[in-house]
C-alpha cells in the first residue's frame, strides 16, 4: 500500500495582495519502504512539500492520504498526533534542544505520546547505541560534532518508529566525512524497510535514491526512476 | 506516566529557569517582595488590632466606666476670685447606683490621687487608689502574695495598703515589701499584698501596657498602691487647685471614676442608658462621662477591618506589579525560545502540552516566590516587633492568602505567554533563528 497518496495538492500564501502558489497540482505516490530524493532550485516549493507531507502545514487544496487516512482535514491536535507516531523529521540544522542531553532529546517524541519513563529510556539508549552514540548519553547537544548531532536527530525521528523520515538536506551542514556517515546511516535505514524522503540539492545523495523528483515552480518537473 | 511527565516538565523548567538565573532571581524578587510585604502588612495590622482589642478587653466587656470629668466652662463667674467648684461624681452616686438599678454585679467607687511613696531613702510617684474589695471584680489585676483590701481594712480606715509588684520592686529593691511600711504624704501604711497586672490571653510580646483599669494620665508614675476608699477619703483632701490666667482656681472631686460590672454583657448597653438617666437626675451638669469597652471593642473591630483592607490592597498591587514583571519575562522567553517551540510541535507536541511547559515554569516561579516570601514575610514582622516595638502577628490565614495570591497571578500572567507560544505556526518557529 502507498504511504503516501497526494492528489492535486496545492499550497498557496496570501503575502498581501499577491497570491504566492508554493506548491500547484502536484500527485505523488510513494510507496512502502522507498527511498524518494527531492530537488529543485530554491523557491521551487521543496520545503512546502516537505512541510505538507509532514503535517505540519495544510494543503489549501487537494487530497492528501497517509497510510491510507485522509489528514488534510484534521484538526491541530490530531496533526500533533499523526506528526508525533507516524513521521520522523530530520533536519540541517539537527534542531536538537540544547537544554537537554541526548537521551532526553531522543525520549522527546516518546514523552509527547506518553510513554512510560522506563519504556522511553531504554529506547532511547537503544536507538543511541543504534547511531554510535551509546557512550554519549548524558552529552549537552553543546559537547558532540555537527555529524553527531545529526546521529542524535536521526535516533529521535526513529522513537516513535514511524511510517516515513522526511529529511530536509540533512547533510548541508557538514563536512563531507560527517555527511558520508549520516548517509550511510540512512542508507542502512531504508536498507530496514524504512520510507525514506530527502531534500537535498546534491546530486550524489539523490542519486542513492530510488526515484528523484524534480520540482520547478511549485510543479513536479520530471521523476527520474534509478534502477530499483 | 503522568508523573513522569509531571516530572520531566519540572525538570525541564528548572533547567531552563537555571539557564537564566540572573533573571529568574529578578523576576521572583517582584513575587517575593510582593508576597512579603501582603503577609507582613497583615501581621503588622493583626498586631496592632490585636493590641487596641487587649486593651480594651482588659477594661472589661461587661464593665461600665463611669468617669469624672470637667464640666463645661461657665461664663458665670460672680467676680470672685476665689471659688471651689465642685464637680464630679459623689460616694452618693455610688451608692444610689448600687442600690437603685438591678442587674449591677458590683460598683466600684475609685478614687484617684496621684502622690509620692518614699520607702528608706527612695521615693516613686505612684498613683493611689482608694478603692473597696470588689475592686478585683472589675480589674484584671491578680493578686501574687499576701490579700487584698478587706471589708475590714475598709470598715475601719486602716492604713494598709496593696501594692503593684513593679512598686514593690522600685521602692523595696531586694527587701520583701509584705508587712513593711510605706511612707505617703506623712502616714505610714502597712503593705498587705502585692498584685500584678494579669495579662488577658497571650500575646505575642512582652510589652509593658500601662496601669490597667486606673489609666488616665500617668506621666512617670511607676504603679498603683491601693488603700481602702475609707482611708483615703479621711487621709487626703478631695480639693486640688490650680492656677490658670492669673486666678486660682480651686476644685473639689469626691471620685474619679465608678465602675459598675453587669451580669452579662448583653445588658451592657442597656444599663448605660439607665445610668446616664439616674445621673443626670442627680447631676445639674454634664461632669460624667460613661465609656463602654464593649462599644470600644465593636469600633475596634471597624477600624482594624478598615486597616487590613487598606494595607492589604498596597501589598495586592505590590503583587500585581510583580506578576506583571513575570508576564513581561515570560513574555521574552517565549520569544527567544520559538525555535524550540517548533521543535516540540514537530515533534508531536499539542498546543496543551506547549502551554502546560510554559504555565508550569510560570508556576515555579511564582510558588518558589511564593515561598521565599513567605520566609521573608515572616522574617520581617518580628524584626519590626524587635526593632519597632510593635506587636506583630502572622496569621495563618495571611500565608495562606499570599501562597495563594501568588498562585493565582502565576496562572493569570502566565497563560498569555504561553498561549502565546502554544499559537505560533510550527513552520515559522522551526525557521526562526
Amino acid at each position: 500500500m502507498a504511504v503516501v497518496h497526494i492528489e492535486k495538492l496545492c499550497k498557496t500564501y496570501q503575502l498581501g495582495l499577491v497570491q504566492l502558489s508554493a506548491l500547484c497540482d502536484v500527485d505523488l505516490e510513494i510507496e512502502q519502504g522507498r527511498y524518494i530524493a527531492v530537488m529543485g532550485p530554491s523557491g521551487s516549493g521543496k520545503s512546502t512539500l516537505l512541510n505538507l507531507l509532514g503535517c505540519l502545514d495544510r494543503p489549501t487544496s487537494g487530497r492528501y492520504r497517509l497510510s491510507g487516512e485522509d489528514v488534510s482535514t484534521l484538526d491541530d491536535d490530531q496533526l500533533s498526533l499523526i506528526r508525533g507516531k507516524r513521521i520522523g523529521f530530520i533536519f540541517q540544522s539537527y534542531n536538537l534542544i540544547g537544554q537537554l542531553n541526548v537521551i532526553e532529546n531522543i525520549e522527546l517524541p516518546m514523552f509527547y505520546q506518553g510513554f512510560s519513563e522506563q519504556a522511553s529510556a531504554r529506547r532511547a539508549g537503544e536507538l543511541a547505541t543504534m547511531v554510535g552514540l551509546g557512550d554519549r548519553l548524558k552529552h549537552k547537544p553543546s559537547e558532540l560534532s555537527g555529524g553527531q548531532q545529526q546521529r542524535v536527530a536521526i535516533a529521535r525521528a526513529l522513537a516513535n518508529d514511524p511510517v516515513m523520515i522526511l529529511a530536509d538536506e540533512p547533510t548541508g551542514n557538514l563536512d563531507s566525512a560527517s555527511g558520508a556517515e549520516i548517509l550511510s546511516v540512512l542508507n542502512a535505514l531504508h536498507q530496514q524497510g524504512k520510507t525514506l524522503i530527502i531534500v537535498t540539492h546534491d546530486t550524489e545523495i539523490a542519486a542513492r535514491a530510488q526515484r528523484i523528483i524534480h520540482l520547478l515552480d511549485g510543479r513536479v518537473e520530471r521523476e527520474i526512476h534509478n534502477g530499483a | 506516566m503522568l508523573l513522569f511527565r509531571l516530572k520531566r516538565t519540572l525538570k525541564l523548567g528548572i533547567k531552563s529557569l537555571w539557564m537564566h538565573r540572573l533573571r529568574s532571581t529578578l523576576t521572583t524578587l517582584g513575587i517575593i517582595f510582593g508576597v512579603c510585604s501582603v503577609i507582613a502588612m497583615l501581621a503588622i495590622g493583626e498586631g496592632a488590632s490585636r493590641e487596641a482589642q487587649e486593651s480594651i478587653a482588659r477594661l472589661g466587656s461587661t464593665n461600665l466606666i463611669i468617669e469624672t470629668v470637667r464640666p463645661p466652662e461657665e461664663q458665670t463667674d460672680t467676680g470672685n476670685v476665689e471659688t471651689v467648684k465642685s464637680y464630679g461624681l459623689t460616694y452618693a452616686d455610688a451608692e444610689s447606683i448600687r442600690n437603685t438599678i438591678p442587674n449591677v454585679d458590683v460598683a466600684v467607687p475609685i478614687r484617684e490621687i496621684d502622690q509620692e511613696a518614699r520607702y528608706l531613702n527612695r521615693k516613686v510617684a505612684i498613683k493611689i487608689v482608694g478603692t473597696i474589695p470588689w475592686y478585683t471584680e472589675i480589674s484584671p489585676i491578680r493578686l501574687m502574695r499576701g490579700r487584698f483590701l478587706s471589708s475590714t481594712d475598709l470598715h475601719h480606715q486602716l492604713a494598709v495598703c496593696v501594692i503593684d509588684d513593679q512598686v514593690g520592686r522600685k521602692l523595696f529593691a531586694f527587701d520583701d515589701p509584705l508587712g513593711l511600711d510605706v511612707k505617703i504624704y506623712g502616714g505610714y501604711y502597712r503593705v498587705v499584698g502585692i498584685v500584678t497586672r494579669a495579662a488577658t490571653g497571650k500575646t505575642t510580646d512582652g510589652f509593658d501596657r500601662g496601669p490597667a483599669v486606673v489609666s488616665g494620665d500617668s506621666g512617670g508614675v511607676v504603679g498603683n498602691i491601693y488603700i481602702p476608699l475609707t482611708t483615703a477619703k479621711s487621709r487626703f483632701t478631695e480639693l486640688t487647685a490650680s492656677f490658670s490666667g492669673g486666678s486660682q482656681s480651686v476644685e473639689r472631686v469626691e471620685l474619679q471614676k465608678i465602675i459598675v460590672k453587669v451580669t452579662s454583657n448583653r445588658q451592657v448597653l442597656q444599663m448605660r442608658d439607665i445610668i446616664d438617666t439616674l445621673l443626670n437626675h442627680i447631676h445639674d451638669k454634664q461632669d460624667y462621662q460613661i465609656v463602654v469597652p464593649l462599644e470600644l471593642l465593636r469600633a475596634a473591630a471597624r477600624t482594624r477591618r478598615i486597616f487590613s483592607i487598606v494595607l492589604g490592597s498596597i501589598a495586592a498591587i505590590s503583587l500585581l506589579v510583580g506578576g506583571i514583571g513575570i508576564m513581561n519575562i515570560m513574555l521574552a522567553t517565549v520569544s527567544e525560545r520559538t525555535r524550540e517551540i517548533g521543535i516540540r510541535r514537530a515533534l508531536g507536541a499539542r498546543k496543551r502540552d506547549i502551554i502546560v511547559q510554559f504555565l508550569s515554569e510560570t508556576l515555579l516561579l511564582t510558588l518558589l516566590g511564593g515561598v521565599l516570601g513567605i520566609i521573608l514575610g515572616s522574617i520581617i514582622p518580628s524584626l519590626v516587633t524587635h526593632f519597632g516595638h510593635m506587636p506583630t502577628i502572622i496569621t495563618g490565614g495571611s500565608l495562606v492568602l499570599a501562597f495563594g495570591v501568588s498562585a493565582a497571578i502565576g496562572i493569570t500572567f502566565g497563560l498569555y505567554p504561553a498561549c502565546r507560544a502554544a499559537n505560533m505556526d510550527p513552520i515559522e518557529s522551526l525557521r526562526h533563528e
